[in-house]
């Protein structure tokens, strides 16, 4: 009953440094991370699971936005975590791959499935960003909100359809729990104090979605065989969809290809 | 509708046609006949009237991210938000009919409280003793002043970058002028905006580090305190006129600590809304003015709280999102930063009380003799007959030196007594109250020669070594005529300007 979301945190890790002396998006990873809950007989998590599995690679073409570079003179604590300036990671994109894009199952799951919540996701703050920026919960689940920095942070989330909230960190170590009561595709959070801070998560009814690592892959596990509709979501470039149909036991692909945005 | 129609049966009296007609007549001016704050000019206010249909709400007793109590809802609407548009209610509605408007106000938004009623927190008393001390060390340990600034004078680092959540700019609140917090400035009012946040914008609920252990709720009652000690005891109200005290020797400098033990006076401004363009949004809310004299020279200190020193390129993006959000007022405003500015104007001939200029600047019948500061720094003298239409005269006398340190502006004017220039250029004689008002903008908020804001008219009174009773009676008779002035500036927002200047201008009704 274990999440696997400890793989999109150490995704993230590598890609932004985690607050190490990593300068940015030359460690390698492959894979992606997951919602999907590995089921042993669907047990607690409620509704239905399987063994198929939709995976996939998003691809990029054109050229990239140069991600902007992020002044944190201001907050010594976090600049200190960082060989080189740091910047904003909006675009996550090597040799021709996406990071960073959401894929998820927007239906196709059975009409009043219940997942119950899982275990915890955890978004750090660290390095005055966030980690992972792009993530999904299942609606109730707990996700526990980290400092990871020694300054005030505060973590808003700005939803449409779930209520927000607003509360501050003042120091490392501190940790908050929140939790969302509706799907919603995606929510952001913000710090105020740091204006540059974004994190989107994306709140589902379900534990299928997965995001892109920096390779491009995801993989969406532990589906039952059926038609899905999948999303694909980027937080510039908006959302793509297809649909798959699997049986039991297979893997089916589903590519997504982005393009640069229009000079 | 029918739920709606529903809730209504628990209200007394009163129905749902009357909580609906009640909001049509009163509310939906400002907030929108949907509840979407959309009503006429709500996009000339800052901040824009609640939109209802989201539910989220500032002055809360409950959890951040939860909706308010009905009697949350029931006390923000008795009592208004003061430093914004929405007026109290309790002089004008019944209890009964805030009631039922309170109720009508929940429909706009059925699906957020159709579950159970939210719960009130538990607040508890504030703890006996002398605690700012340590309340300052906490409100340090917290980091208020990423956003609040060290002196509490919204000046933080992080306040250029502030938005709401419809990506508005939002201030932080001004913590030494605790009369403009929207939920009241009470020790224990603070204290639960500290537990509850402000939903909706930046300002987060500080419950965490108490549940995290990282201080004790005790430490959070005690920056409520300290923070309510930033503020003067009493919110200040404005006297009609400012002394000018005698003085053996006049500090030339905004920091020199002989202002600490002179007197200072509170003028309010508003937002300039009658000449074009109109400004309902001004940065600057009021002055402390300072005066002495030593029988030679008249100094003047004006002090204001202004959180950029402009222009100042950290603020562009405030000002962008100025631009963006104020688009419907008058024309577009600056694209570029301009300087903060102050304009003290004088009646050109003080003597004749019967004929005091225009208030915005005098007119061209009329005009008023002036100092224009700009934050360069540096002063102009001139006459000025109307707003912005400024002609320096030459051989200006006046001098200034200012200071910028913590959201603050400090200015010292300093000019002799005695004029040569005896037509455009008032005497400050002594024993005479001289007429006087002000004018302020913030550069890097849009503000400009027009868009400000604006004070009535007041008076200086530059004391004479003789008895208080010489002292007592002009005093009097001044604080009368300006105290109808003040009344009239009002009379003349609502109106719009009054047309010929010397005979019906608003200063000289009786
Ligand atoms: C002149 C314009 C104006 C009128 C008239 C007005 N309001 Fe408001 N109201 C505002 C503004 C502006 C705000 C937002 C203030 C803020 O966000 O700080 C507001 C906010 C509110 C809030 C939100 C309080 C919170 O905690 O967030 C409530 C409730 C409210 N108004 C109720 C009413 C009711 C009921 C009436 C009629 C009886 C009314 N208002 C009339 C301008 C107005
Ligand atoms: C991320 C920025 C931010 C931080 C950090 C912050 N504030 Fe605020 N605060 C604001 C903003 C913005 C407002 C104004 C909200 C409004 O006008 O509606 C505000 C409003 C307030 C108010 C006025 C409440 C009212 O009723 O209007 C008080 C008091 C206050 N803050 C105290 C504090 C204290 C004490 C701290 C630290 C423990 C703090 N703030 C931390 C942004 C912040």
């Amino acid at each position: 009953m274990r999440r696997v979301m400890l793989g999109a945190v150490a995704l993230a890790a590598g890609i932004w440094g985690c607050g190490g002396k990593s300068s940015g998006s030359d460690a390698g990873n492959t894979g992606g991370s997951t919602g999907a809950v590995p089921q042993s007989g669907g047990g607690g998590a409620g509704g239905p699971t399987g063994n198929a599995t939709v995976s996939g690679v998003i691809h990029f073409t054109g050229t990239a936005p140069t991600n902007p570079k992020i002044d944190m003179s201001q907050e010594s604590a976090c600049a200190g975590k960082y060989t080189s300036p740091p910047t904003d990671p909006q675009y996550v994109v090597k040799d021709g791959k996406l990071g960073n894009v959401f894929v998820y199952v927007d239906s196709g799951v059975p009409n009043g499935a219940k997942y119950s919540a899982a275990a915890a996701d955890t978004i750090d703050q660290n390095g005055c960003l966030y980690h992972p920026r792009i993530f999904g919960a299942v609606v109730g689940e707990d996700i526990v909100i980290k400092n990871s920095d020694n300054v005030l942070h505060n973590i808003k989330a700005v939803p449409k359809v779930n209520r927000g909230f607003n509360i501050s960190q003042p120091s490392a170590g501190m940790t908050s729990k929140r939790t969302f009561a509706s799907p919603e595709v995606m929510v952001p959070l913000e710090c105020n104090v740091h204006g540059w801070m974004h994190a989107y998560v994306g709140v589902l009814p379900h534990p299928f979605f997965a995001t892109s690592g920096e390779d491009g892959s995801f993989s969406i596990k532990n589906l039952p065989a059926g038609t899905y509709t999948i999303k694909a979501w980027h937080e510039k470039l908006g959302t793509q969809q297809t649909t798959v149909t699997v049986g039991a036991g297979e893997t089916k692909t589903a590519d997504f290809t982005f393009s640069g945005p229009k000079a | 509708m029918a739920a709606a129609l529903l809730s209504f049966a628990t209200t007394g009296k009163l129905s749902a046609q009357d909580g609906k007609t009640i909001y049509n007549k009163w509310c939906s001016g400002c907030h929108g006949e949907t509840g979407a704050g959309d009503g006429v000019g709500a996009k000339t206010m800052l901040p824009h009237p609640r939109d209802f249909t989201k539910a989220v709400y500032k002055i809360r007793t409950t959890a951040s991210g939860e909706i308010p109590t009905d009697d949350d809802l029931r006390r923000i609407v008795e009592v208004g938000m003061p430093g914004t548009a929405m007026p109290e209610w309790k002089s004008r509605l019944s209890a009964a009919e805030i009631g039922a408007v309170v109720q009508y106000l929940k429909t706009f938004s059925p699906n957020s409280f159709k579950g159970a009623a939210a719960k009130a927190i538990a607040i508890g008393k504030a703890p006996g003793g002398d605690g700012v001390a340590d309340g300052k060390a906490v409100f340090q340990k917290l980091e208020c002043y990423k956003c609040h600034g060290l002196a509490g004078r919204a000046d933080g680092k992080s306040a250029p970058t502030l938005k709401d959540d419809y990506g508005n700019p939002i201030r932080p609140a001004d913590l030494t002028e605790n009369w403009k917090f929207r939920g009241g400035n009470s020790v224990s009012d603070i204290y639960t905006r500290l537990r509850t946040g402000l939903d909706g914008t930046p300002m987060p609920s500080f419950q965490d580090a108490v549940e995290n252990k990282l201080i004790t709720d005790e430490q959070l009652w005690r920056v409520a305190q300290y923070v309510h000690s930033l503020s003067p005891e009493k919110t200040p109200e404005s006297r009609e006129v400012v002394r000018a005290a005698l003085a053996q020797k006049l500090p030339a400098t905004p920091d020199d600590a002989a202002w600490a033990t002179v007197e200072r006076f509170w003028i309010p401004v508003v937002g300039q809304i009658i000449a074009k363009p109109r400004w309902f949004a001004p940065a600057v809310d009021g002055l402390w003015v300072q005066a002495l004299h030593d029988g030679r020279s008249l100094a003047l200190r004006v002090s204001w709280d202004d959180p950029s020193k402009s222009p100042d390129p950290i603020w562009d993006e405030w000002l962008g999102r100025m631009s963006k959000t104020l688009t419907d007022v008058d024309g577009p405003l600056a694209t570029q930063q301009g300087p903060d500015r102050l304009v003290v104007q004088w009646a050109q001939n003080p003597s004749d009380e019967s004929k005091r200029p225009y208030f915005l600047g005098g007119d061209t019948k009329s005009p008023v003799y002036a100092w224009r500061w700009s934050s360069e720094p540096k002063v102009e003298e001139g006459s000025e007959a109307g707003l912005g239409h400024f002609t320096a005269l030459p051989n200006g006398s006046v001098t200034q030196s200012a200071r910028y340190a913590d959201g603050q502006w400090q200015v010292v004017f300093t000019r002799p007594l005695a004029s040569s220039d005896t037509t455009k250029v008032p005497r400050f004689g002594e024993g005479r109250a001289i007429p006087i008002a002000f004018y302020a903008a913030d550069g890097s908020s849009g503000e400009d020669e027009v868009r400000g804001a604006v004070s009535t008219w007041y008076a200086v009174y530059l004391d004479v070594p003789t008895p208080t009773r010489v002292f007592v009676a002009p005093i009097a008779m001044i604080a009368l005529s300006a105290g109808l002035g003040m009344l009239l500036v009002t009379r003349a927002q609502k109106n719009g300007r009054a047309n010929g200047a010397t005979d019906s201008s608003p200063m000289e009704e009786r």
